[in-house]
């Protein structure tokens, strides 16, 4: 499909950015597609699949005063869309532990080697500034099935000393 | 015996509650059938409602038997004017509905349930149910109140320290 692009946004968190920039976005005559918006620490990133007949530099200049007085960064690139194309995860997976550098790295790598392909990931730091603790949520597919992951979990368990864990998932359908 | 068309969201259909059966005679045996021929035309169905093909009646299906791994079940079951007598533990899960495509997402269930029902010939049924099996009968009974799994999605976000409440001994 043509006229897709991903616009991306990033700067300084603070109330009304949302509104603000699908408001633009409406009133150019865009529509969106699959969007993930969120706050990281102090920031918020916006990262959003929209359609623009006008192509690609007439959405920039749409957006760039909104970017501008938002004190927004803003980046778009054309895209080749695929809605309605929904991989289905089929592993669900929870790891946690103290923090410390490297962490998401060697989980993610010992489970892609493991067959594991991510489609959702998101990862938090909680705890407190002394003694943080790390998150990690994952949603994928297992391409080797479910056996492999469970013992890259546990080499993990045992190498690391994280918490880890999987649930398998099974959409029913009704 | 024939496979209807299947309602999909936005009609209002689906977010209306249905009338209780009164009368269980052939004309509704023969639509049970129907409805039954119609799930097994679905992708990877496990359950459908009398409202999703616009019969505002109570009346749902599952058979858990056909789910693609599997699960703990009671194989086809035929649930008329049924109701939950007893709900267990929490569970969070992914559904997806035959009136909803290309959309699934996840939802808290009781982890286990108890159903009561009259089945086709009229006979009072009670089937203790978990896991997957549980999870269909309290999607299909919403769809009997106008519900769908989309009134009662929870983010992602949400389930990070999900955990199994109702275990049975000795499992794991
Ligand atoms: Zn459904």
């Amino acid at each position: 499909m043509k006229d897709w692009f991903m616009v991306t946004l990033v700067g300084r968190d603070r109330p009304g950015i949302v509104a603000r920039v699908t408001g633009a976005l409406f009133e150019g005559g865009c529509m969106l597609g699959e969007t993930t918006m969120m706050r990281l620490g102090g920031n918020f990133s916006i990262m959003m699949m929209v359609r623009c007949g006008a192509g690609r530099r007439a959405l920039e200049t749409m957006l760039r005063p909104e970017a501008e007085s938002l004190d927004l960064r803003l980046h778009v690139d054309a895209i080749d869309a695929r809605l309605h194309d929904h991989p289905q995860p089929d592993a669900r997976i929870t790891v946690y532990g103290a923090d410390r550098p490297g962490i998401v790295a060697q989980v993610t790598g010992a489970l892609a080697e493991a067959g594991f392909n991510i489609l959702d990931l998101e990862s938090d730091v909680g705890g407190t500034p002394e003694a943080p603790i790390y998150v990690l949520h994952m949603e994928g597919q297992a391409k080797e099935g479910l056996e492999p992951l469970r013992s890259a979990l546990e080499t993990l368990r045992r190498e690391t000393g994280v918490e880890a864990s999987l649930s398998p998932v099974e959409a029913m359908i009704g | 015996m024939a496979v209807l068309p299947i309602l999909t969201y936005p009609d209002p259909r689906l977010k209306q509650e249905s009338e209780p059966v009164s009368e269980i005679d052939d004309a509704l045996r023969a639509f049970v059938r129907d409805l039954e021929e119609t799930m097994h035309a679905g992708p990877g169905g496990v359950g459908i409602a009398a409202p999703q093909v616009g019969r505002l009646l109570r009346v749902a299906i599952v058979d858990c038997s056909r789910s693609r791994k599997p699960v703990s079940n009671h194989g086809r079951m035929v649930l008329i004017n049924p109701e939950i007598t007893r709900w267990e533990g929490v569970a969070v899960g992914r559904e997806g509905c035959l009136s909803v495509p290309d959309y699934t997402g996840n939802v808290i269930r009781a982890e286990a349930v108890r159903v009561e029902a009259l089945n086709e010939h009229g006979e009072p049924v009670a089937y203790d149910c978990e896991g997957f099996e549980a999870r269909a009968v309290q999607h299909e009974l919403d769809h009997l109140d106008g519900l769908l799994f989309l009134d009662r999605l929870v983010s992602r976000r949400h389930d990070l320290f999900r955990r199994k409440v109702h275990k049975k001994p000795g499992e794991r």
